[in-house]
């Protein structure tokens, strides 16, 4: 069987602060997603929040995908296969509102993300490319890459555990 | 002979549908939003389609990672509201139109585009939130609805290009469709937007704005953005708006912008709005030219931001 980790480089692994959720993900993150959807069920929901470990054994999922998962660790959950609308179900499980998932993906405050959101949202200049590779745009010309992307890094993980519902 | 009176495209923020239910419409910040949309109601209740084609895309609602279907055409007879986890939206059941949807199908699976057919579907904030912004919340919807779900949350999605073309497909299918039916064409989902990852809250306004400009009049260089711009300057969920060319290709190559609305934020999305209308209207509509004259003289274009 073909390691269920690993990953072809793509050109849009060059996007920051970014998980796209492709074909390769979406087939090692099958059972990220199926747990997520299976909590659209009351039934389901209660006899996770019952026992999360003995009802994730249901998903064959890997050791570091259920770790993700029990720990409200939303990024690792994005990069090990897992899709937001469906990672949404489990915080709307846990009772947060989607605010809450993306202050702790992007390692803000809610308060901070919310008034970031008013002034206009996060700019792109600045975070188009890791690599600094000049952005090749049928649209709107790219400005000059800046060499730090800001968005590389949620600032505390540890906000991203905190909450266990 | 059917025919395409006008392409409406907008956003579908889920926030917007739930501000909608809650009734927060008056509240200052969803005001901003809500406004925008006051004009293309009036234009709607005016325009009066018999049919609506709604491009949008399925949240996790309908289909789960199990199937994933590039094109989904509904088929049915009536799509019930989804529930996305907090109950239904208390919308009505949005009645399909099964005769002219299966026409379309034939005719754009023969013209080469695989479509997948639904004939069982529920619909979720993707299509009933524009419904909502152009409709209102009336009891019943004012006119039967076909569904196209189109794939954007796995990537790859349908090319630009691509849904430009099917637009074209499905714009050829209405008009050898023998009733005499007026048709709108929703495009939905955007504009710029990010909700994943630490990148979460990207927002383009520049990216935007050059979208809705070259919509109306060079959509052909939207059809040449390539998935990897999409996803860096307009969020990796930005990347919805490939669906807007599925509504546009199915315009004239010709059309006029009747309106416009964008503004920033709802929740972490840009919100952006445009109708567009055949240059020569006369063609479109039921009423004497002159009449509608005035009625589009009263929806000038228009662009509101807050920042």
């Amino acid at each position: 069987m073909a390691r269920k980790d690993m990953r072809k480089a793509q050109d849009y692994d060059d996007i920051p602060g970014t998980f796209v959720f492709d074909a390769e993900r979406s087939r090692q993150g099958f059972g990220i997603n199926m747990f997520c959807m299976s909590l659209m069920k009351d039934e389901n929901r209660k006899a996770f929040k019952a026992n999360e470990p003995e009802y994730l054994k249901k998903f064959n999922l890997t050791p570091a995908q259920t770790e993700a998962i029990l720990k409200r660790d939303y990024n690792r959950m994005l990069e090990l296969g897992g899709n937001i609308y469906f990672t949404a179900k489990l915080g709307a499980t846990d009772g947060h509102s989607f605010r809450h998932l993306a202050a702790v993906m992007t390692g803000s405050t809610q308060e901070d993300y919310a008034d970031m959101m008013l002034k206009g949202g996060r700019s792109v200049e600045g975070n188009r490319s890791k690599s600094g590779r000049p952005a090749k745009n049928i649209l709107v010309a790219a400005g000059k890459p800046a060499a730090k992307p800001k968005a590389s890094k949620p600032k505390s993980k540890s906000k991203a555990r905190s909450k266990r519902g | 002979m059917a025919r395409i009176i006008a392409g409406v495209a907008s956003s579908h923020v889920p926030a917007i549908g739930a501000a909608i239910d809650n009734k927060q419409t008056e509240e200052p910040y969803w005001k901003r939003v809500f406004s925008g949309f006051e004009k293309s109601k009036e234009w709607m209740a005016k325009a009066k389609p018999d049919v609506a084609i709604v491009v949008y895309n399925d949240h996790a609602s309908a289909f789960s990672v199990e199937i994933v279907p590039t094109f989904a055409l509904g088929c049915a007879a009536e799509f019930p509201p989804a529930d996305e986890g907090w109950g239904p939206r208390p919308v009505p059941v949005v009645k399909g139109h099964p005769e002219l949807a299966s026409h379309i199908a034939q005719s754009v699976i023969l013209d080469e585009f695989d479509l997948t057919i639904c004939n069982k579907m529920e619909v979720d904030h993707g299509l009933t939130v524009p419904m909502n912004l152009l409709f209102g919340s009336p009891k019943e919807w004012p006119c039967p609805v076909i569904p196209l779900a189109v794939n954007v949350v796995l990537y790859p999605p349908p090319t630009a290009h691509r849904c430009y073309m099917l637009g074209k497909a499905i714009r050829k299918a209405v008009q050898s469709y023998p009733e005499d039916l007026r048709v709108v064409i929703f495009g939905t989902g955007g504009m710029s937007h990010q909700i994943s990852g630490p990148r979460a809250g990207l927002i383009n306004s520049k990216f935007d704005k050059a979208f809705l400009d070259n919509l109306t009049r060079n959509p052909k260089k939207l059809t040449k953005i390539s998935h990897l711009e999409f996803m860096r300057e307009a969020g990796a969920e930005g990347i919805e708006m490939v669906m807007w060319l599925i509504m546009r290709g199915a315009l004239d190559d010709k059309v006029e912008e009747t309106y416009r609305f964008y503004t920033v934020p709802a929740s972490n999305t840009a919100v952006g709005h445009i109708i567009l209308e055949p240059k020569n209207k006369a063609a479109g509509k039921k009423k004497p030219a002159a009449k509608m004259k005035r009625a589009a003289a009263r929806v000038k274009p228009e662009i509101r931001r807050s920042k």
